[in-house]
């Protein structure tokens, strides 16, 4: 499977650097190696989803309870959680850490993953969620931080879209 | 069974406990009781109280955390029910108020008044603790037993469709996020 090992692992050290000990998750290819880490990290709690919307409840949970959080999820995931980003999140004012898998843009060969990547940006612009794009190794680390960084001073959701460019390799 | 009457006998039990309720009727009654800096109310996102109070007990395993869920709103996250029995934090008790009814919004009845069965979906979802109460001497008694026993619960409590005449209080949404979320801080084991 040509998902990046290297790349992912820079992902989940940045992770480890923002303090990051809670990490929910439902698996999708882009996403394997990053969910295994986790599983494999000792210090760091996996919470294996049914559906990504929970991850919000558990994320804000955490928050509350003093915990750093990162959520993982496909961009299906990320509309599928959409009334928990609005209702919870950002009516409680609670910095969520979204890393989304960003399926269906340019070289995306599943035609079933093709209209979600036509629907992310347009409704992160539509939560003023503000969000940029890992595509490129040396911008991952110190974009993840900044990310969350502006998470937790503004009490709101952030998200990190993760780029063909950086997740596949072939 | 009256809801009121079921948080009336476990209010002075609650004080050692974290807790976070739904909407609308639950959190209108357990403030009518007495508000208090552990207790949240989730007042939107029907479903996640569940989930809210599993990442509690799961940062914070020390704490004894209670969530007071309902039919209407456990049921729009089953899902979370499996994920709860997948990680079955010892420090949670799930009680899910089970009036047959989405009351807040009208009353119109919810699929446990044709018979799904909260408890039973909750057992086959792998959490290893459920009971169903139908009197107030029954929801007592095993609502204390499910904090004494260590383990994840759910316990179900068939109450009567009735609730407050209102459900705005004078507490704000804000006020008690940031209040709960100091008060928590404030319960931090020493050694942190």
């Amino acid at each position: 499977m040509p998902v990046s090992v290297k790349n992912s692992q820079l992902i989940y050290a940045a992770l480890k650097a923002c303090g990051v000990s809670l990490i929910s998750a439902l698996p999708e290819t882009w996403l394997v190696h990053l969910i295994q880490m986790a599983e494999d990290d000792p210090e760091m709690m996996l919470v294996r989803l049914a559906k990504e919307e929970e991850g919000v409840g558990i994320s804000a949970g955490a928050h509350l309870a003093g915990a750093k959080s990162a959520m993982l999820m496909q961009n299906h995931g990320f509309l599928a959680s959409v009334n928990g980003i609005v209702s919870l999140a950002r009516l409680y004012r609670i910095p969520l850490l979204m890393l989304i898998s960003y399926r269906g843009e340019f070289g995306e060969r599943d035609p079933w993953q093709t209209e979600g990547g036509g629907a992310t940006e347009s409704v992160l612009r539509a939560l003023s969620i503000p969000h940029e794009r890992l595509d490129e190794p040396t911008h991952v680390a110190h974009r993840i931080k900044k990310a969350q960084t502006l998470a937790e001073s503004s009490l709101k959701p952030v998200a990190l879209l993760l780029c063909r460019d950086l997740m596949w390799e072939e | 069974m009256l809801r009121i009457d079921a948080l009336q006998a476990i209010y002075p039990t609650l004080e050692r406990c974290v807790v976070v309720t739904i909407m609308g009727a639950v959190s209108a009654e357990l403030q009518s009781l007495g508000h208090r800096a552990s207790f949240f109310y989730l007042l939107h996102s029907m479903g996640l109280a569940s989930s809210m109070g599993l990442g509690i007990a799961l940062a914070r395993p020390e704490l004894p955390v209670v969530v007071l869920d309902g039919d209407g709103s456990i049921l729009m996250n089953l899902g979370a029910l499996t994920t709860m029995a997948r990680y079955r934090p010892r420090n949670l008790v799930h009680v899910v108020f089970d009036n047959e009814s989405l009351l807040s919004v009208g009353g119109f009845p919810t699929a446990t008044a044709t018979g799904s069965d909260i408890a039973g979906i909750a057992a086959a979802a792998g959490i290893p603790r459920t009971s169903t109460a139908r009197t107030i001497a029954q929801f007592t008694a095993l609502f204390d037993e499910s904090l004494r026993a260590n383990e994840l619960t759910t316990l179900v409590a068939k109450v009567e469709a009735k609730g407050p005449p209102v459900y705005l209080t004078d507490l704000p949404m804000l006020e008690n996020r940031f209040q709960f979320q100091r008060h928590l801080r404030s319960l931090r084991p020493s050694q942190e």
